[in-house]
């Protein structure tokens, strides 16, 4: 099952280094439109260009975890370990829609601290805009005159879309704080501006918020403009020990202290529509690392929607419940302010094939080795990715840093 | 928005809970589960086979079958039918006088004149093939306080 001269010993080939989990190799497949790929070639692209960014050989990786999302028995974790031909010792197969991968380094953390495995690879990959169109946010989740089973048939008969859910708790955001939805335009406008300097990202053309204030209303009070793209791409990322990192390629981004949990899973069980799990997960995951929202340097939280990174902000703790609105307006979220998020152009102007976390990681890690080109954040010593799967349901918090935790 | 049940999604109605509820829609009742323990008292949607608090017992009881707009939104794009051919219409999440929530639509009304806090009433459709009776909402006629049967 092994290849030749590899040494599969519960934790022998490490023991006694510093086991602390870092990132050691990032890659992205061709995105944000690549009719070229299928999902699972996404995967594949991904994680090639993982293995030569950090120059670890295939056979040392003894982990694997993924989430899927090309559909059943496709690219599910123990489908894409068997295509890969990973030959693991542990594998995760968490899926919690697009937060699945902050869930994973929070469990891989644990794993190779504790010596279950050593090497992990992370891969995702998705063909949804060759496959599938611009349409996910508003075709309707089930088909006509379906029967539906689970706990989706308290919802299915009443035509609610994915963007309804969101807009749900905008709107319950907007009664209670007196949001404004030039607020969450200003996240649209910051977020395009970061995509003007991503050679990569999907939409590069500034925009200002009565762009998006006049764009299409998809449901009030969501416009076209503060939903997010849909793209093609795929994402890797190779975690290892502290110990192993020293002669690899890269220089290792620090597992700081990373927190998962959810608070529902169909939006009409979120008990409060203004506060997510991140309000549970971003204090354990501060907690962990020994730092406050004042350490943090670059911000990457996944924007499905611009209210979803509005709660994103004040549930962290980076402004006040209800405060978030008042807090995006003067430019605080741009490369140069106080709280830069998403400077690749995120999911809002940049990339979003259906499972944005992965992308949350792997740009936290080239922020943090000063590896992003024309939008680089300036010292950026610490950042914070926070995945949101579901509708606002499954939240992952991740705290990384370029130096070792003291 | 008037229910148009044609081609609509609809539960499946295949285990004992799921069907008493929908049972109940029939009778023109609007179900709500409380927990049979005689110190919790807690009360939920949806139904399920144990109460989410305690973990104990759950019984049946027939709720007022009015309530207040706790959130909603107006859906103004849905590619599939029949919810296409009804756009704009409103999707809330309906806070029952009896305390739990429900995803529903609310019907008979100018989108554009809901607002949170809204006190609303519930109405049943059936589906075209009889099997299955649905709760809806719209603006409540007139205001009564307190709960119990309708």
């Amino acid at each position: 099952m092994f290849p030749d001269g590899y040494d599969k010993g519960q934790g022998e080939r490490m023991a006694g280094g510093d086991r602390t989990p870092v990132i050691v190799g990032i890659g992205l497949s061709d995105a944000p439109i690549a009719p070229h790929l299928d999902g699972v070639g996404h995967h594949v692209q991904a994680m090639q260009r993982a293995l030569d960014d950090c120059g670890l050989p295939k056979h040392e990786i003894d982990g694997y975890m993924g989430a899927g999302g090309g559909g059943p028995m496709v690219d599910d974790a123990v489908n894409m370990a068997e295509y890969l031909k990973i030959e693991h010792r542990w594998l995760d197969g968490t899926m919690v829609g697009g937060s699945s991968f902050e869930f994973h380094v929070q469990h891989a953390a644990a794993a190779i601290k504790d010596g279950l495995c050593d090497t992990v690879l992370c891969t995702y990959g998705s063909s949804l805009l060759t496959k599938s169109g611009r349409m996910l946010g508003s075709k309707g989740f089930h088909v006509p005159g379906q029967r539906v089973a689970g706990s989706s048939k308290w919802e299915a008969p009443y035509g609610n879309v994915l963007i309804g859910s969101y807009a749900m708790a905008a709107k319950r955001h907007m009664h209670e704080y007196g949001t404004r939805p030039e607020h969450l335009a200003q996240i649209a406008v910051d977020t395009r501006y970061h995509a003007s300097l991503n050679p990569n990202a999907m939409y590069r053309n500034p925009i200002t918020i009565d762009d998006v204030l006049d764009s299409k209303m998809i449901a009030d009070p969501l416009h076209k403009l503060d939903c997010c793209v849909v793209s093609d791409g795929g994402g890797a990322f190779i975690m290892t020990t502290a110990e192993r990192a020293r002669d690899l390629k890269q220089s290792p981004v620090y597992v700081l202290g990373a927190a998962a949990t959810s608070s529902h899973w169909t939006i009409s069980q979120m008990e409060d529509f203004t506060t997510t799990a991140a309000a549970v997960a971003g204090p354990e995951a501060f907690r962990r690392a020994g730092l406050t929202p004042a350490d943090v340097d670059v911000l990457h939280f996944y924007d499905s929607f611009t209210i979803t990174a509005l709660l994103m902000l004040e549930d962290l703790g980076f402004c006040k419940k209800g405060e978030g609105g008042p807090f995006v307006e003067d430019g605080k979220l741009r490369i140069g302010g106080s709280h830069p998020m998403n400077p690749d152009g995120g999911g809002l102007s940049s990339c979003h094939p259906g499972m944005r976390g992965i992308f949350l990681l792997v740009e936290a890690a080239r922020q943090l080795r000063g590896q992003a080109g024309p939008f680089q954040v300036a010292d950026a010593n610490v950042a914070i990715a926070c995945g949101s799967g579901g509708w606002l349901s499954c939240l992952g918090v991740v705290l990384l840093g370029n130096q070792a935790p003291a | 928005m008037t229910v148009n049940m044609d081609r609509r999604p609809l539960p499946e109605v295949a285990d004992p809970i799921t069907e008493e509820f929908f049972a109940g829609c029939a009778r023109g009742e609007l179900l709500v589960q409380e927990c049979a323990g005689s110190e919790c008292g807690h009360r939920q949607f949806y139904p399920r086979w144990c109460c989410t608090r305690c973990g104990g017992a759950v019984r049946w009881i027939v709720g007022s079958g009015r309530g207040t707009v706790h959130t909603y939104t107006v859906i103004r794009q849905n590619h599939a039918e029949p919810f296409r051919s009804e756009l704009p219409f409103v999707v809330a999440m309906i806070e029952l006088d009896e305390g739990p929530r429900m995803m529903s639509n609310v019907t008979d009304v100018d989108p554009e004149t809901v607002t949170i806090g809204m006190p609303v009433e519930v109405h049943f459709a059936g589906s075209d093939d009889g099997s299955v009776t649905l709760p809806f909402f719209r603006p409540a006629r007139s205001v009564s306080p307190g709960t119990g049967a309708p």
